[in-house]
Formats: C-alpha cells, sequence, structure tokens
C-alpha cells in the first residue's frame, strides 16, 4: 500500500527506478592543486621547435654550482639592468602594483620565497605568498569560489585538480589577459533563413543582433 | 439539368479537396518509417518504464546511434543519488566572457555543429545596468572589455518552473535532485515551454542534429546528452550524465577563471553553500517566482 502511495506521489511506476544507489561516506578522494611548471623559472620569450615556451630555471645563474661559484649574483633592489640582464630577462615584465624583487624574493636566495616576516617559503608555496596580500580571493579560493578545477564535486566518487594561482596569474605581470572568445550562437533554425548544412556540419554561421533576436 | 450540373461539380471539387486535405493530414503517418521505430513510436513515458523495459530502450537506443551516426556510444539512465539537492551559482565580478563554458555545452552534449547550438548564451552588457534585452550574445572583440560584464545565461532548473506547468503532455519534469529534464521520445515539440521559460534556456532541434561521427560524445544518458531526434525540446541537464556520477559539469571544468561552483545544496560544508552564505547572491527575475537552482553573485 505504501509503495503504491510512493509510486502515485512520484509518477514512477517502478520505485526502484526513482533514485539511484546511495553514496557510501568511504575515504574521501584527494583534492590536489596543479602545480604550475613555471614557478622559479624565467620566462625567456624564445619558443623550441614544437612552439613550446623555453623557460630558464633561476637557479640555473643565481645559485651555487657544483663547484660552489655562482654565476650570476642577482641585484635584488633594482631588478636586471644591464643590456645583457635585459636581453636575456627579456620575458620577465614586473608589473605588479609598487611590488619590488626584493618584496617576495629573499636577496641572494632566488630559489626560495620570502613572506613579509622575513619568513622563507618553497616555491611550490606561492599560494601562501599570494594571500598575504590578497586575503579575500584566498578565501574564496580555499572555499572553492575562485580558481578552474577539474574531476568530481564529489570528492568521495573522485579527485579534484585545482588550478594554482600561477596557472591563471604570472606572478610578475597577474593581470588576467585578455583573449578572443570562441564562437557566437549561430542562427538555430538551420532550414530556415535560406541557408542549407552540409553534411560535415562545418558551415560558418551568421548571427543575430541581440540576445532578443535570437527566436 | 443546370442546377444538377452546378451540385454534382461542387460535390467532385469538394470531394477532391476532401480527399487532398486528408492525403496531407496523414502525410506524417504515411512518411514515418525510416526515423521512427514501431517500438520507438510505441514506447510509454520515461516515468511508466520499469529497469528492465528501460534496459532494452536504452540497447535499442545505442543500435539506432551506430546505425545513423556510425558510432558506438554507451547511453545509461543514472537516477538521483538520495539526499542530493543540485545547484549552481557564477560569479560575475569574474567572468571574462570568453563562451569556453558554451562550447564546452556544445562538445559534451553532442549539439548540432553547424548552429553553433549551445545551452549556454553568454550577454554582453553595460557596466552598470542589467538590461537583458540590450545584452549581446554576438560580440567579437577581445574579452574582457572594461566597459562591459558578462553574464552567461542557461537553465535555472527552478523549484517553480513554469515550462514544467505549460508541457500539455508532461513531458518535461523536475528529478528528485532538483534538475529539470525532457523525455525526448514523449515531447510532441508544441515548443509551449521554449515560450514560457524567462530565461529563454530550451532549445527546439529544428532539424536532426549533424555531429560528424568522430566528434560525438559517446558517454550519453536517456535523459541528457543522447543526440536528440528532430522536432523535440532539449536543455541543460546540469550535465546529469557526469554529476549524477558525482563528476563537475562541463562548462565548470571548461572555465578558465573559476567563475563557476557547482554543489550539493543538501551538504553545509559545500562550496555552494559557502557562497550562498558568503558572496552577495542574486537569481535572475526573481520577482516571477521561479525559484531558481542557479545564482549569480559578487565578489566583495
Amino acid at each position: 500500500m505504501l509503495t503504491l502511495l510512493l509510486a502515485c506521489q512520484t509518477g514512477f511506476t517502478d520505485p526502484s527506478r526513482e533514485l539511484g544507489p546511495p553514496v557510501s561516506d568511504g575515504p574521501q578522494h584527494p583534492v590536489e592543486v596543479h602545480v604550475p611548471r613555471s614557478l622559479g623559472v624565467v620566462d625567456t620569450a624564445l619558443s623550441d621547435i614544437h612552439g613550446t615556451p623555453i623557460g630558464v630555471d633561476c637557479a640555473t645563474c643565481h645559485e651555487p654550482d657544483a663547484s660552489g661559484e655562482v654565476w650570476a649574483e642577482s641585484d635584488s633592489a633594482g631588478g636586471p639592468s644591464s643590456a645583457t640582464e635585459l636581453t636575456f630577462h627579456r620575458g620577465l615584465v614586473l608589473r605588479h602594483g609598487d611590488l619590488s624583487c626584493a618584496s617576495c624574493h629573499a636577496p641572494g636566495e632566488p630559489g626560495t620565497l620570502r613572506l613579509a616576516d622575513d619568513r622563507r617559503l618553497d616555491m611550490a608555496d606561492t599560494i601562501r605568498l599570494c594571500a598575504q596580500c590578497h586575503g579575500p580571493k584566498f578565501e574564496s579560493y580555499r572555499h572553492g569560489a575562485h580558481g578552474g578545477m577539474n574531476g568530481y564535486w564529489d570528492t568521495r566518487r573522485g579527485p579534484r585538480l585545482r588550478n594554482h594561482c600561477v596557472d591563471c596569474h604570472a606572478p610578475h605581470d597577474p593581470t588576467y589577459a585578455q583573449m578572443v572568445p570562441t564562437f557566437p550562437p549561430g542562427d538555430r533554425n538551420p532550414l530556415g533563413a535560406g541557408r542549407s548544412v552540409d553534411a560535415s556540419g562545418h558551415e560558418p554561421t551568421h548571427t543575430n543582433g541581440t540576445a532578443d533576436g535570437q527566436h | 439539368m443546370d442546377n444538377t450540373s452546378r451540385r454534382t461539380l461542387l460535390k467532385a471539387g469538394g470531394a477532391t479537396l476532401g480527399a487532398g486535405a486528408f492525403a496531407r493530414s496523414i502525410a506524417p503517418i504515411t512518411e514515418w518509417t525510416a526515423d521512427l521505430s514501431v517500438d520507438a513510436f510505441l514506447q510509454r513515458h520515461y516515468k511508466e518504464l520499469t529497469r528492465d523495459e528501460m534496459d532494452v530502450v536504452l540497447r535499442r537506443l545505442e543500435a539506432e546511434t551506430v546505425e545513423e551516426y556510425g558510432v558506438s556510444v554507451s547511453i545509461d539512465d543514472p537516477r538521483p543519488t538520495p539526499g542530493v539537492s543540485f545547484g549552481y551559482a557564477l560569479n560575475l565580478s569574474i567572468c571574462i566572457g570568453c563562451r569556453k563554458c558554451a562550447e564546452a555545452c556544445h562538445v559534451e552534449n553532442n549539439h548540432d555543429r553547424a548552429t553553433h547550438n549551445s545551452y549556454i548564451r553568454v550577454l554582453e552588457m553595460k557596466k552598470g545596468t542589467v538590461d537583458l534585452e540590450l545584452g549581446r550574445v554576438d560580440y567579437d572583440h577581445p574579452v574582457p572589455d572594461p566597459d562591459h560584464f558578462y553574464m552567461p545565461v542557461q537553465c535555472h532548473h527552478c523549484d517553480n518552473a513554469p515550462c514544467i506547468k505549460v508541457c500539455p503532455v508532461e513531458a518535461t519534469w523536475q528529478e528528485a535532485d532538483g534538475i529539470v529534464v525532457v523525455d525526448y521520445n514523449w515531447c510532441i515539440g508544441c515548443r509551449y515551454c521554449e515560450a514560457a521559460c524567462p530565461y529563454h534556456a530550451r532549445r527546439f532541434n529544428w532539424a536532426k542534429p549533424v555531429v560528424p561521427p568522430e566528434e560525438i560524445n559517446p558517454d550519453q544518458a536517456y535523459l541528457s546528452n543522447r543526440v536528440r531526434p528532430q522536432g523535440v525540446m532539449e536543455k541543460c541537464t546540469f550535465c546529469l550524465h557526469r554529476t549524477r556520477n558525482g563528476r563537475l559539469p562541463a562548462c565548470l571544468e571548461a572555465c578558465p577563471t573559476g567563475a563557476r561552483v557547482f554543489g550539493d545544496l543538501n551538504d553545509p560544508d559545500s562550496e555552494i553553500r559557502w557562497v550562498l552564505a558568503n558572496k552577495r547572491v542574486f537569481v535572475l527575475k526573481e520577482d516571477l517566482g521561479t525559484r531558481p537552482r542557479f545564482f549569480y553573485y559578487f565578489d566583495g
């Protein structure tokens, strides 16, 4: 009787079809943050044969090599100034408010970062460095309301991979760059307006003016 | 004599017209063969099918896809997870109008390629206004433009949905997890729901979707992204073939800025609940009383 009543309420004649199986409270899958390859790397503004941008690890020149010799001492205050330095650091533009190199880098320690209280931070922990100035953004990020992600909304059923700050905001020039949008919606009636659709489905489309004109 | 002849003529004319009209009116039945199998014609409403009957339907649809599109696909019927109630929020402060969500929807949901169909429409509006009628969808310049903001609009999965009420055959309804769905095999294509939706979220299949076989997404569900027949309505399903299996919707994964937040409204620790509790949130056309499950919000 109860089953019948339930079936009437939901409209389903087969109550077992109404809902799927419950999800068991098992171990949570990890929510990982992607580690960008650009961390601790200077962009040379050059590309390899495949078009991949060439980056050079800062430590290559700025940290002691096997013999203990530092190839290039970093000038912490003003950044690269000589002609050679400027040539090599072509891809390095500093447009980040009033910050200078030493705001985030400890002089002579290019492999680490430093917080405002002079504590050292590993390059991989860049998010903590960003968070000391961008508190509200970090708060949103912590709650999944900022930054792209992939995977599962339900971490009981699968893992999630989240973007790192640096995946979208170059630390030295953090403004999100403009981009060209993908295709706009086309005329939704392929039979109307004297158009024909070819079998490949790749005919270029024409668009209407406003949202209202999309009927 | 004259009168009789006139009457006979009229009779004959009337009979001819009548026969012509009858032939025209039954044309859909005589032309019906290639596109619609007897099994499909006799198929009952989604909610009346048992599990076993549904399995038969799914296998038939898979076979039809192989026949018509030359690709092998898997069509499933995932059901709502008990206790889950879906909600979606979109951050207007960081949406840049790149239309990547609309493109992801286009690809994920096997939309007709030539018409660039998508369940998402991104409106570009002047900052300082929210005049939807002046919102443009065909903008074609680098985004974001500093003078404009961008508002993607898709199905709001309303708890009080006008589109459901106007359907004369109950081919569209709200499921237990809040997703508003369409039984494409029950829909008669009257387009009442398209007219009733205040968010312009429903689409009509004017023609059979044309999708190259290699571009068809084989991960399909009966109520979501299986290739739709001609002459039926379709709409955003929150990618239920993904989300009912715990995955994020395709439009969210495509968003480069993280403007989209999806989750379970019944879970107090979910991201969507944090947004609703801590951000400046509004729903579109609140005065209509549609009670959407799709929210917009601002930072700060």
